[in-house]
């Protein structure tokens, strides 16, 4: 478990990490979302110790990440993967490798029999097999990303931070890459950071998400309530403003979850209360296969409570945007 | 004639061998100390590397042929004399070292720094990641640079004739222009003009090899 208490940093005098509490649990695809230097990188880079933090405490596993103590953070960090917008690979070396690099860190031999089924098996892992001894140069953005996965792997990691892993790739490789990543966090076990100012990437594969602004925490849960109830901040980071709904009526927004939404309340709604009503705006979010949907309708005034109470009835969540 | 060429040619071999061996190794030091210590660096320390930056420049700018006169007693007291092919070795090397230092430094700290990075983030050690990333990842670079620094020894090397270091290039002076054989002067250019080209052919040749 990954426990962060009041955390605070600042480079001179510009704070870009203010009192930051969350926990991450074992096992888990933890997302931490937010814009461009909203310092998502910085507190990933906080956790395994690249980076310093003027306050607060760090903990995993509850050993507390202490830049001044070299060998702890050391045997630390041997619990922690990493991988990076760039892949940053070394261009010398084959896939082989640049796999088998962080054991030479680490004095493992790396070509007794042991040590390269261990890294052949990683290789296979990620899929690129075939270009074993292809030096990255020779490689596309998605299989770079493959080989600095399967690097990152290399030492048995509990934990893999994975800072904007997918921001440099198109949308089809990176469905790819969360796909792969989905696929460690449940063959073996390792828990996930995931880095990103993308929300395809938190919806797709994250069960829980921090999103950070101004170096706060400004909301934590699940993406999907994140998504289709999202503050006013986060609201603004997705672009959605109520600005295009009618100032007529009444506006009332509708939320479903899992269960609810593939029930056809809205139709049976107008029926059952033989009302007229528009719709004025929707969207359906796919999160990690299960759909979740949120609608606007505009109602007459004397409709609304009659509506509320229906929506109540068949527990659909609401909530009245105007007035 | 063709074997005072000849003999010359081996003059100009030797002074550019051991003067490019010697600085490469004695550059290295400045080279990583100045990579270290550098801002972006592993170690920063602003004294060390402006001091260490400001002795490389002196030295830099000193022109070859007075760094010639002016070390005479140092390299007479370093192999007891001061005329000669080797002892002209020894300003070759002098003048070349701050000049490699330079060259690998820059060619080190072009190194990827998500490399360096990454590197850290496995818990490399300083020491791993200057040998295993930083000279690892800039030898084709590096090996530029001592193309480069033959390539310019071999001018050098000429003006290192004014201290009886002989060689093509002094050759190509006292009897191909003070003595106005033009046909000398012709040969020993072609001479050198060749070997600079396979000296570069093979640099290229190597780094596309490396890299």
């Amino acid at each position: 478990m990954i426990k962060l208490e009041n955390v605070s940093k600042s480079f001179g005098d510009l704070e870009v990490l203010k009192d930051i509490s969350l926990q991450i649990n074992d096992h888990e695809i933890y997302g931490i979302i937010g814009q461009s230097g909203a310092g998502k990188s910085t507190l990933l880079r906080c956790i395994n110790g690249l980076e310093d933090y003027q306050s607060g405490t760090i903990s995993v596993d509850d050993v507390t990440v202490d830049l001044k103590d070299k060998k702890k953070l050391h045997l630390l960090q041997k619990e922690m993967g990493m991988i990076f917008q760039n892949f940053n690979l070394l261009e010398r070396l084959d896939v082989y490798d640049n796999v088998a690099l962080p054991m030479k860190f680490w004095g493992m031999k790396t070509k007794t029999p042991e040590a390269k089924k261990k890294i052949e098996d990683l290789i296979s892992l990620v899929g690129l097999e075939d270009k074993i001894h292809a030096r990255p140069r020779e490689l596309s953005g998605g299989q770079k990303q493959r080989v600095a996965i399967a690097r990152a792997l290399v030492l048995d990691p509990k934990i893999l931070l994975c800072d904007e892993a997918t921001s440099a790739l198109d949308p089809a490789i990176t469905r790819g890459i969360l796909d792969l990543l989905s696929k460690i966090n449940k063959q073996m076990g390792i828990t996930i950071i995931v880095v990103t100012h993308q929300m395809e990437v938190v919806k797709q594969i994250c069960e829980r998400v921090a999103f950070i602004k101004g170096g706060r925490v400004l909301q934590i849960g699940k993406p999907e309530e994140l998504f289709i109830r999202p503050a006013k901040d986060i609201k603004a980071f997705l672009h959605e403003d109520s600005e295009l709904l009618p100032e007529e009526g009444v506006n009332i927004q509708l939320f479903f979850t899992d269960e609810s939404a593939d029930e056809p309340v809205i139709s049976q709604m107008a029926r059952k209360l033989n009302i007229d009503f528009s719709i004025s705006w929707a969207k359906l979010e796919d999160f990690r296969s299960n759909v979740y949907g949120s609608l606007v309708i505009n109602v007459k005034e004397e409709d609304k409570d009659r509506v509320t109470a229906y929506l109540d009835s068949v527990k659909v969540l609401w909530e009245v945007l105007n007035g | 004639m063709s074997n005072v060429i000849w003999t010359s040619f081996q003059q100009t071999l030797y002074m550019v061998f051991w003067s490019t061996l010697f600085s490469v190794i004695l550059g290295f030091i400045p080279a990583i100390i100045l990579t270290l210590t550098a801002p972006d660096g592993l170690r920063p320390n602003k004294i060390v590397y402006e001091t260490l930056s400001l002795i490389v420049n002196v030295f830099r700018s000193f022109p070859f042929i007075i760094l010639l006169v002016i070390i005479i007693p140092f390299t007479r007291m370093l192999i007891g004399k001061a005329i000669g092919t080797r002892a002209a070795v020894v300003p070759l090397t002098v003048s070349a070292i701050p000049y490699i230092a330079r060259i690998f430094e820059t060619s080190l700290r072009e190194t990827d720094p998500g490399v360096i990075e990454a590197a850290r983030s496995f818990g490399a050690s300083d020491w791993q990641i200057l040998f295993r990333v930083y000279i690892k990842e800039s030898i084709p670079r590096m090996l530029n640079g001592v193309i480069l620094l033959i390539i310019s020894l071999v001018g050098y090397s000429a003006m290192a004739g004014t201290v009886g270091g002989g060689g093509i290039g002094d050759l190509a002076i006292r009897y191909g222009y003070q003595q106005y054989k033009t046909d000398i002067l012709f040969v020993c250019s072609l001479i050198l003009i060749i070997f600079v080209q396979l000296v570069q052919m093979l640099g290229n040749y190597l780094y596309k090899k490396l890299s």
